[in-house]
């Protein structure tokens, strides 16, 4: 009946509008990150400053970095900023990404329970600290969700001449999450974890979990933003991108990283190459 | 309880940002549930109404599909909206409207389903009248649509409950982008995850006080169904 | 308003009509006509077939083998006849709701039809009770509405099954005497009751049916006064035909 159609054309073009502009028209770009960074309240911080400069509305899905970095492969996002290099450089040998650019680093930390079952509280070595975890069975939650964080993770049990996957009992506890909700686990069942710091920093939940283990080199945890290739997915909006890009690396960018503060604590550390 | 004293007043003070994911929740779930209907409820009608090879099953599989978990339909939305996939030209992903689109998915078996048991229903027990009356199909249709109104709108009211208190479709299909796709229940998500509860305790009382407002509603709605028309 | 009074549709004649339904036959080779405008009142036991009747009157059903022919046509317009079901359904509206809504489906232009239902009401002894939700009407109450809808329609026929079946006496006066106003009017009424005085009191001819057969037929006085067969006289006597 065309009364009804076109009641259905007007309620779907009501709520379609109502909803919010789509389009290329607004100057905005997608930017596929991970859940850590958007946790640690960066974004919140730099991202109203590039927009006072630009004008650039940025809008981060946050996702764990192997989520990310492929949806930047079907090319649903315009940048990637995420924290796992080898990663990053199979992203642009597959053709996905023009150029990889560092911007910042942080560190990762292991936490634990303040009375410390593995005893490795105020270790600067995280190989020993892993050792002893696993020949105490000391619990430890793993974020398992093929994140930056959970990567780094993987590769330090390969420098602790450990092969997890054989090698885990029931003390090793993968639960497939984000970083927030790998150290609710944590806090809860008193058990040790890998994070990074700027996470852990602003997490609020911390019941009584300490820093076991920092200062190691090897959980240096450093970040790179990539333009997600034109050439593969024309639509991207690729000024906009690079702008952005542009802006992280420049001086303005990098003292606005530097600037940001919890509990005034810095978090992150501007690198750009 | 610290955190719940700071929920309750940020709710009270009406927090922006709070109000901002409670609008945008509230313009994503209603949209769905009124497209949905409008989906739903003519094709419920036409399965009450017409006999045709095959109609067992699909009301067996209406019935079923009521069921569908929200993050499978986020997942094939996210397939179908992804520029990868065969409607990415449309640019919908992480966008509010791809959020309407998988909630109306997630709603329309319910309007579908609820709509042809109330129909048929009702038929059965207007059948003879209307014969007798000599009604024409579009008089009977509509007749059945009115008559039937206080059982729809409750359905339409479940289906909003439905909508409003899911957060796996939106979550993959919308991102959960600050300020642009951020709803209750994927804020909800994310700040228990940061191990930030007063903003999500906030938004679950005020999920909580929805949810409890739209089951009132239907319980009213039905106590005055019955006390109007018997 | 008018009733129309015109004979065109009469005599109402059934040859050899017959229905079955899931293997069982209802109606078995039923052949009479119904010539004058008084009542026809159909009586017999339960399961005799008086409802299947009405309803392949109305239109409802077709005749497995035979055929009914109107004043001679077999084919008559729907709003030439109407029926009440023995226990007919209020829609979901107020009393005058329901008739507003017959008025509409007999194609009544809208302007018309508050006036038309008030006056059905008058008619059938329902006035004031017009706002009323049509389901909370008492069971007479019911029935007389039912009958207010089906005479929207102006009907030159009137089906009626068991009208007064499950009414007070006092309710089912009320319906007889809408039935007599209604046949004063010249409407044909073709009802069935299980009441051997209300025939008595409403019939013009009797039909009396049994197991699917017509057993006897003809004017009520005589039907009364000299049944013609054993069955009608054991009935009349208020024997129970098995």
């Amino acid at each position: 009946m065309p009364t009804r159609r076109s009641l259905f054309v007007l309620a779907a073009t009501v709520a379609l509008v109502a909803a919010g502009p789509v389009g290329a028209q607004d100057k905005s770009i997608v930017v596929a990150s991970t859940t850590s960074t958007q946790d640690s309240g960066l974004f919140g911080h730099i991202l109203p400053l590039f927009k006072a400069k630009t004008g650039i509305t940025v809008k981060v899905v946050a996702q764990g970095t192997g989520q990310a970095l492929n949806t930047a492969r079907r090319g649903d996002a315009d940048v990637v900023f995420v924290h796992a290099r080898e990663a990053e450089e199979k992203f642009i040998a597959g053709g996905f990404g023009v150029k990889r650019y560092s911007v910042m680093y942080n560190d990762f930390i292991i936490i634990g329970p303040k009375d410390d079952p593995a005893s490795i509280k105020g270790s600067r070595n995280v190989v020993f600290a892993l050792k002893a975890i696993k020949a105490k069975g000391a619990p430890f939650i793993s974020r398992g969700d093929n994140s930056g964080t959970h990567i780094a993770e993987l590769k330090l049990w390969k420098d602790a001449g450990i092969d997890i996957k054989k090698e885990a009992g029931p003390w090793y506890k993968s639960i497939g999450q984000g970083m927030g909700a790998t150290l609710n686990v944590a806090a809860a069942s008193g058990a040790y974890a890998m994070s990074d710091r700027g996470t852990w920093i602003s997490f609020k939940n911390k019941a009584d979990l300490v820093i076991a283990v920092d200062g190691d080199k090897r959980l240096f945890n450093q970040y790179g933003v990539i333009l997600v290739n034109p050439a593969k997915h024309p639509h991207v909006k690729k000024e906009l991108g690079q702008q952005f890009i542009d802006w992280l690396i420049s001086d303005e960018g990098q003292k606005a990283i530097a600037d940001y503060k919890v509990n005034g604590e810095q978090l992150f550390w501007p690198q750009r190459e | 309880m610290p955190t719940g004293f700071s929920a309750l007043q940020l709710v009270l003070t009406a927090d922006p940002a709070l109000i901002a994911i409670v609008r945008l929740s509230l313009i994503v779930s209603l949209s769905a549930v009124l497209l949905a209907a409008l989906i739903g409820v003519p094709f419920g009608a036409f399965l009450a109404l017409v006999r045709f090879p095959g109609r067992e099953a699909v009301i067996v599989v209406l019935n079923a599909l009521m069921g569908l978990p929200p993050v499978v339909v986020g997942l094939l939305i996210y397939l179908l909206l992804s520029r990868a996939g065969p409607l990415g030209s449309w640019g919908l992903l992480f966008t509010p409207q791809a959020m309407i689109v998988a909630q109306t998915v997630l709603c329309a078996p319910i309007m579908a389903a609820l709509t042809r048991q109330t129909v048929e229903d009702l038929w059965t027990e207007y059948r003879d009248e209307l014969n007798a009356m000599d009604v024409g199909p579009f008089g009977r249709i509509a007749t059945l649509i009115w008559d039937g109104r206080f059982s729809l709108v409750t359905a339409l009211l479940a289906g909003f409950g439905r909508a409003a208190a899911e957060v796996g479709a939106v979550l993959i299909v919308g991102g959960n982008i600050d300020g642009f796709t951020r709803v209750m229940t994927t804020a909800i998500a994310l700040e228990t995850s940061k191990g930030d509860l007063p903003l999500a305790i906030g938004l679950g009382l005020v999920l909580i006080g929805i949810v409890v407002a739209v089951n009132a509603a239907a319980w009213g709605l039905r106590r005055a169904g019955e006390r109007f028309a018997g | 308003m008018s009733m129309r009074a015109s004979v065109s549709d009469l005599p109402i004649v059934l040859e050899e009509v017959s229905f079955a339904s899931g293997g069982v036959t209802i109606l078995d080779h039923i052949s009479l006509a119904f010539a004058t405008r008084a009542p026809a009142v159909l009586i017999g036991p339960n399961g005799a077939g008086k409802t299947t009747l009405l309803r392949l009157l109305m239109g409802l059903i077709a005749p497995v083998r035979g055929r009914v022919t109107w004043g001679g046509r077999e084919d008559v317009e729907p709003t030439h006849r109407a029926i009440v079901f023995q226990r007919p359904v209020m829609l979901r509206r107020s009393a005058a709701g329901n008739i507003r809504y017959a008025l509409a489906a007999a194609g009544v232009p809208r302007g018309e039809r508050a006036d038309r239902a008030d006056e059905l009401c008058a008619l059938v002894g329902l006035n004031g009770l017009g706002r009323r939700p049509a389901r909370k009407l008492s069971g007479g109450e019911q029935q007389r509405l039912a009958l207010a809808r089906a005479l929207a329609k102006e009907p030159q026929i009137l089906l009626l099954d068991e009208p007064t079946a499950s009414l007070d006496p006092a309710a089912t006066k009320a319906i007889e005497d809408v039935i007599r106003s209604i046949a004063a009017r010249g409407i044909k009424v073709v009802m069935s009751t299980h009441d051997l005085g209300e025939a008595r009191r409403l019939a013009g001819e009797i039909v009396l049916m049994h197991r699917g057969r017509l057993i006897e037929n003809g004017s009520a006085d005589t039907f009364f006064a000299d049944p013609r067969t054993e069955e009608a006289r054991r009935f009349i006597r208020g024997e129970l035909l098995v």
